[in-house]
């Protein structure tokens, strides 16, 4: 577990500098990569809703530091966005193939939409047409980012041996 | 276990939002943005040649039809740059003679810091950040320009890293001017990203498409501007008004491409600014 959360932290610090640095500007039809999110909930399917949460955190809370950003805002986000896709990993989603796919494109929509909400709340600027505009793109180009990141994540962060409980019935 | 992380991002969240730019929220994201610094400035230098690759066969696709504009440009600047030099002489030498005592003036009383932008935030936020900060003089307001025109003004800063506010942000206001006519306006954000809207322009002002819009400096005593006069921002490209509305709907096109910002320069200037008493 200590080697897993070494690994993770290392792997999600070089996410969040690259989110920052290079895919924050980079604008395909309109739409906008999500690097960490992507990373944050391949991480938190391979190991859980508590690791996906306390990695959400973490990230989340080096994003806000490097943008000047409101500190705690993608800390929320990517701490609830890692704790479900924990929970669908550790449950539902458990050894099927498009797990990580299904996962990403429901995060992704509700993370635009949850982002939106809280800068709206916050009293920030919150474009919600360019949002809605981008959205299609940006869920597109997460999906194509989940493909590589997935397979990288899988290699670093093993996937668990699932423990199977023998049932006996009485009687 | 999350419901306490939870907890603790919203308590962050409102004393960030709280403090403003000061307090310890403030020292701890600048401690957060001196750590990432050199990471983001290696991975800034390895994606660059990436994008310069993809800028390049990008701008393959517009490169005869904005070749052909730009000679014409060229040779209308030409004759305009004449102009301009022999009426800045007689200007300069005017001012001579009159023992004239002006504010700091752009570029001629500004010390350049060139930087480059290390970050960008989300596609929320028209803001950057950039790889230079008090250490080198830059302070909160301090404008930040290209070579094109101007860029947006510093908005927190940290001895090694600034966060730059682009004139494209909804909270962006800068007073200019028209070039041409003179006639003073409020530019802020436009409808679409990276356009911007030429506001409080009156009626009468006889603005037309093509004018060239520059910073108008200070012009009132109630509301000084951060940003000293004579800062290219870009050229007008409709003009438009109502019957019921009071000022002009003047659309402007930045010089400065806000998508592709890379290096910038921070205006430092040592000389005083003038204030009222």
């Amino acid at each position: 577990m200590p080697a897993d959360a070494a690994k993770a932290a290392g792997l999600l610090f070089l996410v969040v500098v690259i989110q920052l640095s290079v895919m924050a500007n980079v604008d395909i039809l309109g739409g906008h990569p999500n690097f960490l999110l992507v990373t944050l909930v391949c991480v938190s399917l391979l190991r859980g809703a508590v690791f996906g949460a306390v990695a959400g955190f973490c990230a989340g809370l080096l994003a806000d530091t490097g943008v000047f950003g409101t500190l705690g805002f993608t800390a929320l986000l990517l701490t609830v966005a890692g704790y479900w896709t924990g929970r669908y990993g550790e449950t539902t989603g458990r050894d099927r193939a498009h797990a990580p796919v299904l996962s990403i494109a429901v995060i992704t929509v509700l993370y635009q939409i949850s982002a939106l909400v809280l800068r709206y709340m916050l009293g920030e600027p919150a474009p919600a047409h360019h949002i809605f505009g981008a959205l299609g793109p940006t869920v597109l180009l997460n999906l194509i980012l989940t493909v590589p990141v997935y397979a990288l994540t899988r290699r670093l962060l093993r996937p668990r041996e699932w423990v199977t409980r023998e049932v006996r019935l009485l009687g | 276990m999350v419901g306490v992380l939870v907890l603790l991002s919203l308590v962050l969240i409102t004393i960030s939002f709280r403090s403003g730019s000061g307090g310890a929220v403030h020292r701890v994201e600048g401690a957060g943005a001196t750590v990432l610094r050199p990471f983001e400035v290696a991975a800034e230098r390895v994606a660059r040649p990436f994008r310069d690759v993809y800028g390049y066969f990008a701008g393959l696709v517009h490169v005869k039809r904005e070749n052909s504009r730009l000679k014409q440009q060229v040779n209308e600047l030409r004759q305009q740059a004449l102009q301009g030099q022999s009426a800045q002489e007689q200007n300069r030498a005017l001012r001579d003679q009159l023992k004239f005592v002006d504010s700091p003036l752009f570029p001629a009383d500004y010390a350049p810091v060139n930087t480059r932008i290390i970050s960008w935030a989300s596609e929320f936020e028209q803001q950057v950040v950039i790889a230079a900060g008090s250490d080198s003089g830059i302070n909160q307001d301090t404008p930040i320009v290209t070579r094109d025109g101007l860029v947006g003004r510093v908005t927190e800063v940290t001895g090694s890293a600034a966060q730059v506010t682009l004139l494209t942000d909804e909270n962006s206001a800068v007073p200019v001017r028209d070039q041409k006519t003179d006639a003073v306006g409020l530019l802020r954000h436009g409808q679409s990203e990276g356009s911007l809207l030429l506001d409080f322009v009156r009626k009468e002002a006889n603005v037309q498409v093509g004018d060239v819009i520059v910073t108008a400096g200070t012009r009132s005593k109630q509301y000084p501007s951060l940003f000293p006069g004579g800062i290219l921002i870009g050229v007008v490209t409709s003009v438009g008004q109502s019957d019921t509305a009071l000022y002009k709907q003047i659309q402007i096109d930045p010089y400065v491409d806000f998508s592709a910002l890379d290096a910038v320069t921070a205006l430092i200037t040592h000389k005083r600014t003038p204030k009222a008493p």
